[in-house]
């Protein structure tokens, strides 16, 4: 085991550097520069790129170009470098280009400030660029999940050629855990069927364009096929006290862990209460969603940092059924664990 | 008579198999356009210089968006104005790779304008075809950067106004100012005397690529009878007639022999030497055995507070790195928000066995307060039957609360004895290792070189004297 103190944000990179992430491109911003500045740090160490580009949008088409040569890629970024990002995620989506974006969500809209906020959920979650796409997006909680989750997200992404995000706020980012550090992979996948290496062999072509519009229907149905594909196989969660819970709270990344506090809390008090954590939030977790009425949950209280982005997909997966309730703080705040309990009891106070 | 048969260059491909539609034996260029003659000057040299499979070029948008129709080579198609950023990429991802990054001059010097420039700047090993044509060919005849004074297009109906448009934007001029770049010339292609010398200048720049001679640029004065609405013919005279005077041809940076070859690392894959080049290592986990901790310190929630510069974030953080040699799970969160500023700081340590929840110290079990606002601010959050450790240095005031374990302890003072303020961090590591029982003196002192990697050896002992220091008063006064 080689365990090791630090912060998100790093352990992003050294799980990007283990799963044989050849290149960063990225631009710097507060809550995300630590990410560009350990990938500074130790990928001359390893003989691989760090270029800090002249802008976002520099950023994300480099990783285009880093992408479509085969190299697993990486940008990272938070809230305004995402947005200028977003064209060039659609570019990638389009061309299925597999790389790695990693989004500390910080507080807007506009500059908004430094805090951690949730509020890229739907430009992240729902393609976000123009076009009918999707990216696979995991939402890491902890320091070791910022490095294992980054590590999984260039597998998914060669595995279905598609960008993946490591979607996360600043509290994720800037706190310090133990992590323990992953072996390095031996091998990386062969790429030589669509990569442009310029080679005699290899005279691929990356593009987006489909003129005839027979044929970008049928790319978009390629597509589709796809994101299918994925919502079939990769859906991820994480349940703690749900197995007679009769309140489920709904919250993923940093609040996700304030809400397994409230869970202990409220259980100290016999509150029947448990957490679901959407870890796959494209995947989203919808069928288990749906399915938690049936397993003896009355009421859903999803808790987020912004203002009812991640609410959205719980009701359309609840469809009604049960009463969903949602909470959130916004501007850098983070509800405390006895702020969530108290609105526990005020919407609820009758269940035991 | 013998019949000549003029080739198609080795540099193109035989069929355009990625064209659409049934014409796969011709360009989609109009006629007179300069797109067609500077593409087959670009494949015939590529034939001649023996780089067709070793080249990746990449196709703007722009009327030479389908650019990747004819060229034998690897190709992307890249996003408008971006293609210096993905050629820059997979330059670095191919380096050994000649990469042309061909450009119009909406893409280039409108849209891309920051991205060339900054390509450019970073000398990148790339060879740039910048085709100038004065207008936006592929969306119909709209204003470039490089549109002539009193040009008409479709956005400026009345002609270029320098008021309200700027003038035309000399790119050669702009990418020459930068010391990086290897060869910067203009060229033209009006008639066939210029088309030799563009001839002349496409190898010169394929040619260096080749040696990986770093960043070449050349713009080439281009037609365009569709934007322009002009036939081919007085198309010609119009480059030479207006375009010429304004953008004078000629090398405007050739670093000749002096241009440095562009080396690039070779990344290191094998998983012993990744671990060993970042100084990864299995064996430097120390797990030390646990002493016997009470058990109201056996899952910590802490909070240290104080001013800017009291080794606020290094109290925590030396506190989070002792805990995990011991085994148990930590997390550490610096102070968000406006207590950032102003002077005032503050951290949350977690310690303890299981899953942390949430990792801010909302409801300390310890609040560590090393001034008076800090006290002032967080006693009250502190848990019933938790503890105080005040730093009576500089607190003035009695803590309130008589259902918290206080120590006042002169933490300032004690490093200031020792001749170094900055040693309190350590003086509060001691402190809380004699209250708790959860570390041992001399573990925190075996990992103070881990904890202050590449200090010099009498840092490290003042702080193990700190350790002891802050160890010593609890014990002899608590
Ligand atoms: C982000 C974006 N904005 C605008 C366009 C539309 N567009 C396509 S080509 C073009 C102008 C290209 O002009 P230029 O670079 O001069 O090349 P030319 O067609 O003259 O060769 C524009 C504005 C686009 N494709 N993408």
């Amino acid at each position: 085991m080689a365990r090791m103190l630090m912060k998100g944000n790093y352990a992003s990179v050294y799980g990007a550097a283990m799963a044989g992430c050849t290149a960063y491109y990225g631009y710097p911003i507060t809550p995300a520069s630590e990410i560009a500045e350990s990938a500074a740090a130790l990928f001359p160490k390893l003989g691989r790129t760090f270029v800090q580009a002249e802008s976002e949008v520099a950023a994300i088409n480099m990783v285009y170009g880093a992408a479509g040569s085969g190299q697993r890629v990486m940008t990272g970024s938070s809230g305004p470098g995402i947005s200028l990002k977003m064209e060039g995620i659609s570019y990638c989506a389009g061309a299925a280009l597999p790389c790695v974006i990693v989004d500390i969500m910080r507080g807007g809209p506009g500059l908004g400030n430094i805090g951690p906020e949730q509020s890229d959920y739907n430009q992240v979650v729902k393609g976000g660029g123009h076009g009918n796409y999707r990216c696979i997006v995991l939402a890491p909680a902890s320091c070791q999940e910022m490095c294992d989750f980054t590590f999984q997200a260039f597998e998914l992404a060669d595995k279905y050629r598609i960008p993946v995000f490591v979607l996360t706020d600043g509290v994720i980012g800037q706190m310090m855990e133990s992590v323990v550090i992953p072996e390095p992979v031996k091998e990386l996948p062969d790429k030589s069927d669509y990569a442009v290496f310029g080679t005699p062999l290899n005279k691929n072509l990356v593009n987006s364009i489909y003129i005839d519009h027979d044929d970008l229907e049928n790319w978009n149905l390629e597509l589709l096929k796809k994101y299918k594909a994925i919502e079939k196989a990769e859906v991820k969660f994480e349940e703690y006290m749900m197995d007679d819970a009769e309140i489920a709270l709904i919250g993923y990344g940093s609040v996700s862990r304030v809400l397994r506090t409230v869970v202990d809390d409220c259980r100290a008090k016999g509150l029947k209460v448990g957490l679901f954590r959407p870890i796959t939030l494209f995947p989203f977790p919808k069928n288990e969603i749906a399915a938690l009425p049936g397993r003896g949950i009355k009421n859903v209280l999803t808790v987020e940092l912004s203002t009812g982005q991640l609410v959205d997909d719980v009701d359309l997966a609840l469809s009604g059924v049960i009463k969903s309730d949602l909470y959130f703080r916004l501007g850098g705040n983070v509800p405390s664990a006895d702020e969530i309990s108290n609105k526990i009891s005020e919407l609820y106070g009758e269940v035991k | 008579m013998k019949k000549t048969i003029l080739k198609k260059p080795k540099g193109f491909i035989d069929v355009y198999k990625h064209k659409a539609g049934a014409e796969k034996d011709r360009t989609h260029y109009c006629p007179g356009c300069g797109h067609g003659i500077l593409h087959k000057l670009i494949a015939e040299a590529m034939e001649d210089l023996d780089i067709v499979d070793d080249t990746i070029l990449i196709s703007p948008v722009g009327c030479s968006v389908f650019a990747y129709y004819y060229f034998d080579t690897g190709n992307f198609q890249a996003a408008h104005g971006r293609a210096p950023a993905v050629a820059t990429a997979t330059s670095r991802a191919n380096p050994d790779k000649v990469v042309i990054s061909y450009q119009g001059d909406g893409d280039l010097a409108a849209i891309g304008g920051n991205n060339i420039i900054q390509a450019a700047n970073r000398g990148e090993n790339i060879v740039v075809f910048f085709v100038n044509n004065a207008i936006y060919g592929m969306t119909g005849g709209q204003m470039a950067p490089t549109t002539l004074e009193g040009q008409v297009t479709t956005t400026t109906p009345y002609g270029r106004n320098t008021d309200t448009d700027g003038y035309p934007m000399k790119m050669c001029e702009v990418i020459s100012q930068f010391t990086a770049p290897t060869y910067v010339e203009r060229v033209s292609l009006h008639d066939a005397p210029h088309i030799r010398k563009t001839r002349a200048a496409v190898r010169k720049a394929l040619q260096n690529a080749k040696e990986r001679k770093g960043f070449q640029f050349v713009e080439v004065l281009s037609t365009c009878p569709s934007g322009w609405k002009m036939d081919p013919v007085k198309s010609m005279e119009w480059v030479k007639e207006k375009m010429l005077p304004l953008y004078p041809l000629g090398v405007y940076r050739d670093k000749g022999d002096e241009a440095r070859v562009i080396n690039r690392p070779v990344p290191i894959m094998e998983p012993a030497t990744v671990w060993e080049k970042l100084g990864i290592s299995a064996d430097a986990d120390v797990d030390f055995p646990r002493g016997d901790v009470p058990e109201q310190y056996k899952k910590m929630s802490i909070r240290v507070a104080g001013f800017g510069g009291q080794g606020i974030m290094v109290t925590g953080q030396a506190l989070a790195s002792v805990a995990l040699e011991y085994g148990y799970n930590v997390s550490w969160l610096p102070s968000y928000g406006p207590e950032m500023r102003g002077g005032t700081a503050n951290c949350s340590v977690n310690i303890q066995d299981g899953v942390i929840g949430a990792a801010e110290a909302v409801k300390p079990t310890m609040l560590l307060a090393m001034n008076r606002p800090s006290l002032e601010k967080f006693e009250e959050s502190v848990v019933p039957g938790g503890t105080l450790i005040y730093n009576s240095t500089l607190i003035d005031i009695e803590p309130t609360r008589t259902d918290i374990k206080v120590f006042a302890i002169p933490i300032t003072g004690m490093a200031d004895e020792l001749g170094n303020t900055r040693v309190q961090s350590l003086v509060n590591i001691g402190a809380y290792a004699a209250i708790t029982g959860a570390f041992r003196v001399e573990d925190i002192v075996s990992l103070l070189p881990k904890l202050f990697k590449g200090k010099k050896q009498a840092i490290i002992d003042l702080n193990a004297k700190a350790v002891k220091a802050g160890f010593d008063f609890v014990k002899e006064n608590f």
